[in-house]
This record gives structure tokens, sequence and C-alpha cells, in this order.
């Protein structure tokens, strides 16, 4: 069991559900991103989504692409972000997950980007432009550096191509819950329950829910669901805003899960 | 003939042009690109819908556009003889039609009523919005705010055609942008709405599928050239952006050996600039929009904005087919500058009487060069891809007080 992994079958043991907070790293400069990381840590989060601004963001929703321009505009690169992530590595005690578009990757260089990630302490790795049927040779040269190639699964995927991407997700598997882009939602479709239970039902791993989580009452019944939530767009704009009670709210709401949706 | 088909045997069932190509999208898209890949071969044998698309594109387009022999802009340049494929005929004056008739056809087949499209320019907008007022599609149009500023008259065209024009306001506002944010909308309504791609470029199946639509220039072309000269062209010369002109009209001629093929990018302000968008000479190997492909990019990876007086040819990208064919050898890429491109547009309003659009000036302003270095028996043949009236103010303005 991979490292990643370990992190969220431990939040299933003490009866809770994992909550990974997604971050644009370098929204507000650079400096900004070891304290926030240590303050989420300490709030007890179970992993960390590291997000990599890019000029391109096709699957992001206004809130995160316009903390990418941001943290663009403080000329953060996917260099500079790992890099950053070195400097305290030994301070950082949750498994850091880096949500990056494939380009960037690309001009880095797979073999240089997978010896950066590990100099940053970085365990796993989820690229949105990348489904599976392009992911072998993200396994292929990150795997041996004990870095996690994470798949997302879709409401569009159909069961059999569910449990394909399933069997070749690694650390968990990324559940989206909304046919659409990331960023907070009011509603979610009716057929939610039968498409976790599948999915769960298919995969060996974990399965995390994410998109369109914004308050703490989705996640409780995002949670209900799945062994976990995301929450990205509620965190960079509670980050942005310096309102961090909300993200207080909103990891308190992944504790107990189980007891709250029984009630 | 070659023993092996070089044209046949691209794309790969993966969707790979060499290594160019593929498949770079976000899940929720992946069971989209099947079916359409799946209703798409369907369709291509079932004879009544190729029958539909021939009707639209005789009856409707104004298809064959004339193969046009320009004898005084031959006399000019003292070289080969150059024909002119007079895609800038079509209805709505540019070969974008083709493509935007035969994937509303098909978006229709597959039950999808609601369309999503990208532009820059205004060219594939128009084309897109034109077939669907025609189909009784909705449609809903993403461009650059930047783009709609400089183009109003066509924004005011798709709307008189029934069609939403969305302004997209992130990134440098202009086409890649509005590529963006058609895929964000396609993400969003992919269960009712099909994506009209306007150019060869984005995930597969989308290069091969523009390439099929578009590949009637060649064609055409292969035929009338044969009945008026008895033989093939030497050279065949097009304008690219995202290289749907070009791969139409290159592709029936990839396996012919001894026809050169010239693909023009635009080369802005110059190739040695910050400000031009010829991915080919300048760009280095990428993924964005889908296809892993040349791209103007920073060495972050960061994707860089494309500049040329030519709003069509605006994009940081070449399609996958053209840089597999660049890659083999079989297209030669080159570039000309804005200024050689404003050149080429007057050379044939002043020679032949035919306003051409600023992207098919690139590949006159080529012809006119390559022209010189050609013998009198020699043949080229241009795609004129589109005509010019949508660039008079921008030409005017190029040109300052002489016109």
């Amino acid at each position: 069991m991979t490292t990643l992994q370990q992190a969220i079958e431990q939040t299933k043991i003490a009866g809770n559900k994992a909550f990974v907070p997604y971050i644009m790293a370098g929204d507000g400069g650079l400096k900004t991103l070891k304290p926030t990381i240590l303050k989420l840590q300490q709030m007890g989060v179970t992993a960390i989504e590291v997000g990599i601004p890019f000029t391109d963001p096709v699957a992001d929703g206004p809130t995160i692409e316009q903390a990418g321009e941001r943290a663009l505009a403080e000329g953060v690169t996917l260099r500079k972000v790992l890099e950053n992530l070195a400097s305290f590595k030994e301070e950082i005690h949750v498994p850091l997950v880096v949500m990056t578009y494939f380009n960037p990757v690309l001009a880095f260089g797979l073999e240089a980007f997978a010896k950066a990630c590990v100099a940053g302490g970085v365990k796993g790795l989820i690229v949105p432009d990348v489904p599976l049927e392009e992911s072998a040779v993200l396994r292929t040269t990150l795997n041996p550096y004990g870095i996690d190639i994470v798949q997302l699964v879709s409401l569009t995927s159909p069961p059999e191509r569910i449990a394909r991407i399933a069997a070749a997700s690694q650390g968990f598997v990324y559940a989206i819950t909304v046919n659409g882009i990331t960023g907070a939602r009011t509603s979610f479709a009716n057929d939610l329950h039968d498409h976790f239970a599948r999915l769960r039902e298919a995969s060996q791993i974990p399965v995390l829910a994410g998109f369109g989580i914004s308050t703490p009452e989705q996640v409780v019944s995002m949670g209900a669901l799945s062994d976990g939530v995301i929450v990205g767009s509620a965190i960079v704009t509670a980050l942005h805003e310096g309102k961090f009670e909300k993200i207080e709210a909103l990891v308190s709401a992944s504790k107990g899960v189980f007891q709250k949706s029984t009630l | 003939m070659m023993a092996i088909s070089i044209a046949n045997s691209v794309p790969t069932k993966e969707g790979r042009y060499g290594k160019f190509g593929g498949q770079f999208v976000p899940e929720t898209l992946m069971t989209a690109l099947m079916e359409l890949e799946t209703a798409y071969d369907e369709a291509m044998d079932d004879q009544s819908f190729t029958e539909e698309l021939a009707y639209y594109l005789q009856q409707y387009v104004g298809r064959e556009t004339p193969l046009y022999y320009a004898e005084n802009l031959t006399k000019e340049l003292g070289g080969a003889k150059v024909y002119l494929k007079r895609e800038d005929l079509n209805h709505t004056g540019a070969h974008k039609i083709n493509n935007a008739i035969g994937q509303a056809l098909l978006a229709k087949r597959m039950g999808k009523n609601k369309i999503v499209a990208e532009t820059g320019a205004g060219q594939h907008g128009v084309a897109t919005a034109t077939a669907c007022a025609l189909l009784n599609l909705e449609c809903v149009v993403f461009m650059g705010a930047e783009d709609i500023k400089r183009q109003q008259l066509n924004v005011f065209r798709m709307e008189l055609l029934g069609t939403k024009v969305e302004s997209v306001e992130t990134g440098s506002k202009t086409l890649k942008d509005a590529v963006n944010a058609a895929l964000r909308y396609w993400v969003t309504n992919v269960e009712d709405t099909h994506y009209i791609l306007g150019s060869a470029l984005g995930p597969h199946p989308f290069p091969k599928i523009v390439r099929d639509f578009q590949r009637v220039i060649g064609v055409e072309t292969r035929e009338q050239i044969l009945a008026k000269e008895g033989c093939l062209p030497d050279a065949v010369v097009a304008c690219i952006g995202g290289g749907s002109n070009a791969i139409g009209m290159f592709h029936p001629f990839v396996d012919d050996e001894t026809v050169a093929l010239y693909g023009v990018e635009a080369a802005g302000s110059g190739i040695g600039t910050a400000k031009h968008a010829a991915a080919i000479a300048g760009g280095q190997l990428g993924v964005l929009h889908g296809a892993y492909m040349y791209l103007l990019q920073d060495e972050n990876g960061f994707v860089q904005e494309a500049h040329s007086i030519s709003a069509g040819l605006d994009y940081p990208g070449k399609g996958p087919e053209h840089c597999y064919l660049h890659d083999i050898g079989r297209v030669t890429f080159d570039s000309i500058t804005d200024s050689e491109a404003l050149e080429g547009l007057q050379l044939l309003c002043r020679t032949e009487g035919i306003l051409p659009a600023l992207e098919s000036a690139h590949a006159i302003a080529y012809t006119a060069k390559l022209a010189k270095t050609m013998s009198t028996d020699d043949i080229i043949v241009v795609c004129l891809s589109g005509r010019g009236d949508k660039d008079v103010h921008t030409v005017r303005k190029a040109l300052g007080g002489e016109i």
C-alpha cells in the first residue's frame, strides 16, 4: 500500500472521511505556500492537493482559473513550486499530491520532474488532461520514484471503463461528482448514489469525491457516498480571503461522517 | 503510386499521427469522443449520409469550386503556371463551411441538437452559425473579447443567424481562450451538445473528421488539374493556422511523390521576434487542447500567444497530421510575414481582381516567391481558402494612407 492510500485508510479506521483540500500554489506569492500547507496540516487534513498554475486550465472553473492567473502574475512555475516544497520538506507530514496540466510536466522533462517531486516530498500526481489511454507513460516514469498516478472517473464513464480506470488508478480514485468543471454547485444529480456504489464496488482502493463540493453539508453528503472528499474552489476562495474558519468548518464536517450519515 | 500509402496510415486507432495527436482531455469528454468516433464511422459508411452531405455541398455551399488559371499573376511572376482553388467562392466566403455542414449533419444524426463552437476571426463561427440556421440546431459560439472588438461585423452576422455569441474574458482573450471556453462548455453540456471544432486540431477524432470533411478541396483539385493539364501539379501551396484548408488540400496528394507540398505558416513580425504564429518553425513539442503537437510555449510549458495580422492563423499550435507530415519530410513548411502577406494580397487584387483573405494571402505571397524559382512548364496549385472582405478594415489600417 502506498503512503497516499495508507493516509486515507487510516482516516477510515479512525471513523472519519478523508478530507483533501486543493490549493493553488503561489496564489498570493510563493511565500504563502509553506504557511498554507503547515496550517492545513495542523487542521488535520488527510492529504493536500497542490495545484500548479497554467495558462490554459480547461478543466477548471473561474475560481481556480483566476487563482491561477494571480499565481502566474507572481511568476509561479511548476519548477519553483517543487523547489519551494523541498525547502521545508521535513516539516510536511501529510502526503502531497501535485495537480498539474500535462504541458508543464512535458516541458520540465518527465525524468527531471520525477526527481524534483521526490526532492519536494510529493507522493502523488493528478493530471486532469491525461485520461487512462494516455496515462501509461506517467506510471512508467513516476512509479519507480514512489509517486502514485491518480486517475479520474466521471459521471459519463461507462461501467466497463470505470472498472479499468479504478484498476489503473493509484493512491485513490478521483470521482468527479458533476458533468463539468471545478467550482461550487448548489445541486448534484440524483443518481450519484448508484454511480458511487458501482465505483466503490469496482475499486480496490479508496474513492474520493471531488468537483463542486463547497459547503460542510456537501462534505457530509458526498462523504457518505465515498471514502472522502476533495474541496478545491471553496478552499481557494477562503485562503484568498483569509477566512480560515471556513476551512475549519469544512474539515470538521469530514470527521465522524459515518455517524452523521446514519442518523 | 507508392506501395505503402502514407495518407491512409494515419491516424492509428489511438488517434496518433506518428508520435503526434492523441486524446489529452478531461475524463468527462472521453465517452463523448468515443461516441463521436463510432457515429462518424457509421455515418461515412452510410450512403444516405454521404449523399445528404454531397447534396448540401453542391446545392447550398456551391461546390464544386473552380480551379482557376491565374494567367495574369502567372505572367507577372514569370515562372510556373499558377492555378487558384477558389474556396473563397463558397457560401460564407471560405472553406470553413465544408466542415461546419459535415459536422452539423453528424450532430443531427447523433441526436444532439445543440452545438458549441469556438471562433477567432469569426469565419468558423459564421460558418457554424450558418449550418445551424440551415439545420435548425441551437448554437453558441465562444469568441475572445479581443477578437470581438476587432470583428464586430462577424459577431453581428452570427447573431443575425440566430447564434448566441459568448465573450471570453480570460487569458489572452483570443482564439486559444475561446477553445478553452468551448471545451469547458462541452464538458458541462456533453450529453446533448456536439462541439464543432473548426480546424484540424484537438483530440482524436477531430483532426481526422475535419480533414475528411475538407478533403473535398484536394479531391476536386486533383480531378480538375488532370482534366485541364493532363498531369498532376508540381507543387501545392496552402496557408496553415491549425491547418484545415491545408490538410484538406494536401491529403489527396500525399501519396503522389512527384507533387511537392508547401505549408505556409504566419511569421507575424518575423520568426526571430516574439510576435509570430509559426509553431513548426519556432515552437517545441507540447500538449494543448487535446493533442500532442508543435506548440508556441516558454521554458515552463506555459502556452504563448500567437501573433499574426491574419486572425485565422493566430493559433499557437499546428494540427497533429501536419506535425507528422513535417517530421517525415513529406510537407515543406515555410513562413510569410505580415508585410509579405499584405503584398501578396495587393498583388492578387491588382493582377486578378481577387481580394483574398489575409490567411490565403500568405499562400499567395509564398507562391510569388516559389513560382519564380520554377520553370514555365511547371504547375503550382494554391488553395485560396477565403475571400478578403472581412479583412478590408485591417488591411486599410495596416497600409495607412495608401487607400
